[in-house]
């Protein structure tokens, strides 16, 4: 009994449960910023909510494309299905965008380049978030 | 729906303001510091964007 407790002491983040963080991690996945402002860190989450968006709105706005997973060699498979899914970590809004029909073919251009990279970026910088809000949920962060 | 064209200099900087927004806010832990944090990572990408500007300009002659 004592052992526990000393574990869980040393380990807090073993003694969190389950449903604490991942119910903030879905909706901060499903709506950026969601799993901040779920725990009540409202101008947090509006700030990198708002970020996300507006990232994935410019990309969109560029005609950027999104990445459709390919295998091959280390590289290709790299590139193309982690880029896939840094644009699936957007959440809602890469859905809606799909739903309403948004299929940019990825053509050469530097506009259309940094469209992409914009529609990638913001499913990384949605990670940043959730990451945050997991440390949140688990009591490592204020 | 609109197409926006920006140039390499505006585009580079739109996403410089938007990672230093992000990143000041989940790396540090007061309001203070996000704020301090979050200029000093847009100083450092500016920095960088016009850094590796100049070395690109001058390398071409």
């Amino acid at each position: 009994m004592a052992d526990k407790s000393v574990a869980a002491a040393l380990n807090p983040k073993k003694s969190v449960p389950i449903m604490k963080w991942v119910t903030p991690i879905i909706i901060g996945w499903l709506v950026p910023g969601g799993g901040h402002i779920y725990q009540g860190r409202m101008q947090r989450g509006l700030l990198v909510g708002i970020a996300t968006i507006i990232c994935f709105v410019f990309g969109l706005l560029m005609r950027g494309a999104f990445f459709e997973p390919q295998t091959g060699d280390l590289l290709t498979t790299l590139i193309y299905t982690g880029g896939n899914v840094a644009n699936k970590m957007v959440g809602i809004p890469y859905f809606l965008a799909t739903w309403l029909g948004y299929n940019q073919a990825d053509v050469a251009g530097h506009v259309h380049d940094y469209g992409t990279k914009f529609l990638a970026g913001a499913g990384m910088l949605n990670v940043l978030s959730l990451v945050d809000a997991y440390e949140i949920a688990t009591g490592q962060k204020d | 729906m609109p197409k926006i064209a920006l140039t390499h200099l505006e585009t580079a900087i739109l996403f410089a303001l938007l990672i230093s927004v992000v990143l000041g806010v989940v790396t540090k832990k007061t309001d203070k510091d996000r704020l301090q944090y979050g200029l000093y990572c847009f100083a450092c990408f500016v920095g960088t964007i016009f850094g590796l500007g100049w070395l690109m300009k001058l390398g071409h002659g």
